[in-house]
């Protein structure tokens, strides 16, 4: 009987075809993703049919978590600068330069302004804590909330579009109450962030 | 990397040969490297854009509020969002004081839904039409979407006020614009909830004790 021979293969496989996957791959995700903002709090948002997009900038983030505290956000790291110093003036506190910038590097925020400088100083993680996350005042005796928004519109000018993201189970008399304090002041034209739901019309 | 050194060793005690090199070059770390980099981005990215919903509320104007009230009691349906995602609607207004008859419904498409369509029949087939025309490529874009809110801004359409009590929640509402939407309704607006909705409510639907 003849020995069979068993052909001796390497090991090794072509790695090639698999890089250029890997980098394709790399290079869709690179191209097509804009980073997630972190938020201080976590929002389950309801979903609506509605399938207008968002713009991409130019948006003032007011977030509202089921407690009913209040976050506001900026997307330009300009602008937020810009309005920090403006609030403050508004409450005669001076924000230093270093604060200005620590501010200008954080997507949302919700401190009171009088702890303001105090969340500034913070480490990054203490600011991501659960113990930080206060929210802005927004009741009718202490309202900076509508200083902020406010302040934001002098800033950003018309263009800057406000936008609400609440979390489904937020009781009604919160989002009543912000959206009394946006009608004060004039803020008539707001969207309402959802994320897309399937529905059928018939 | 494998293959380079293989090629290393078999060369000792041989005649020294001129070097031959593999052209071939071990690309496994650099498909590591690859890979990382994309579970990196899947992690950190948002792919999904959320959409959003615009609604613009009547300014303070006193001009606004007369227009409000305006608004006749035929063609007006109340809709009043309760607590633990009740929901409840009535046609009309109090007339000599007889009340509204005040109906229970739900946020599914066979609730509120049914109704809203049942009272917006018109539009609902004059907006199916032109989406049918729309897909078949009959309209443009433009046009469409000015028929579109002609269609919806037509006088038999229904005036939806909607009430939201300060115990419903946000979902609750989001869910009844969304109604508004689906409906082809464009004549709504969200008005604070009264003492008299509430004993409404109350009257006809008494809180278990």
């Amino acid at each position: 009987m003849p020995k069979v021979k068993v052909p001796r293969k390497s090991t090794t496989v072509d790695m090639t075809a698999m890089c250029d996957v890997a980098f394709l791959l790399l290079t869709f995700f690179m191209l097509t993703s804009n980073f997630v903002a972190k938020e201080p709090i976590v929002v389950a948002i309801p979903s609506s049919v509605s399938e207008i997009k968002i713009p991409e900038r130019d948006i003032i983030t007011v977030l509202i978590d089921r407690d009913g505290k209040v976050f506001f956000g900026l997307d330009a790291q300009q602008v937020r600068k810009d309005v920090l110093e403006n609030v403050g003036k508004a409450y005669s506190i001076e924000f230093t330069d270093k604060e200005l910038n620590e501010y200008s590097k954080i997507s949302s925020s919700g401190v009171p302004i009088e702890k303001m400088k105090a969340f500034l100083a913070l480490s990054t993680e203490a600011r991501d804590s659960k113990d930080a996350a206060i929210g802005i005042p927004a009741d009718s005796l202490n309202n900076q909330f509508k200083v902020w928004i406010k302040t934001a519109r002098q800033v950003g000018g018309p263009k800057m579009r406000l936008a609400i993201k609440s979390d489904s189970n937020t009781p009604y008399k919160v989002i009543k109450s912000v959206m009394t304090t946006l009608q004060d002041i004039n803020e008539n034209r707001y969207n309402l962030i959802t994320s897309l739901k399937e529905v059928s019309t018939n | 990397m494998a293959e380079m050194q293989v090629e290393d060793k078999g060369k000792k005690g041989k005649k020294p040969k001129q070097k031959k090199h593999t052209t071939r070059v071990d690309l496994t770390p650099m498909v590591d490297l690859g890979f990382l980099l994309i579970t990196f981005f899947m992690l950190t990215t948002s792919m999904l854009k959320p959409q959003t919903m615009e609604i613009s509320v009547p300014s303070k104007d006193k001009v606004e509020e007369d227009e409000q009230n305006k608004v006749k009691a035929s063609q007006a349906i109340t809709v009043l969002l309760g607590k633990e995602n009740k929901l409840y609607y009535y046609f009309g207004t109090e007339e000599n004081g007889v009340d509204p008859e005040l109906i229970q419904t739900d946020y599914s498409s066979e609730g509120i839904r049914k109704m809203l369509v049942s009272k917006n029949v018109e539009v609902m087939n004059k907006v199916n039409q032109l989406k049918l025309d729309k897909a078949a490529k009959k309209v443009s874009e433009e046009d469409y979407k000015n028929k579109l809110s002609e269609y919806r801004a037509s006088k038999g359409a229904p005036t939806i006020m909607i009430k939201a009590a300060d115990d419903s929640n946000y979902k609750n509402l989001v869910d009844i614009l969304d109604e508004m939407n689906i409906c082809n309704i464009a004549r709504y607006a969200i008005v604070d909830i009264t003492p008299y909705d509430l004993g409404l409510i109350d009257k006809k639907f008494p809180p278990a004790k």
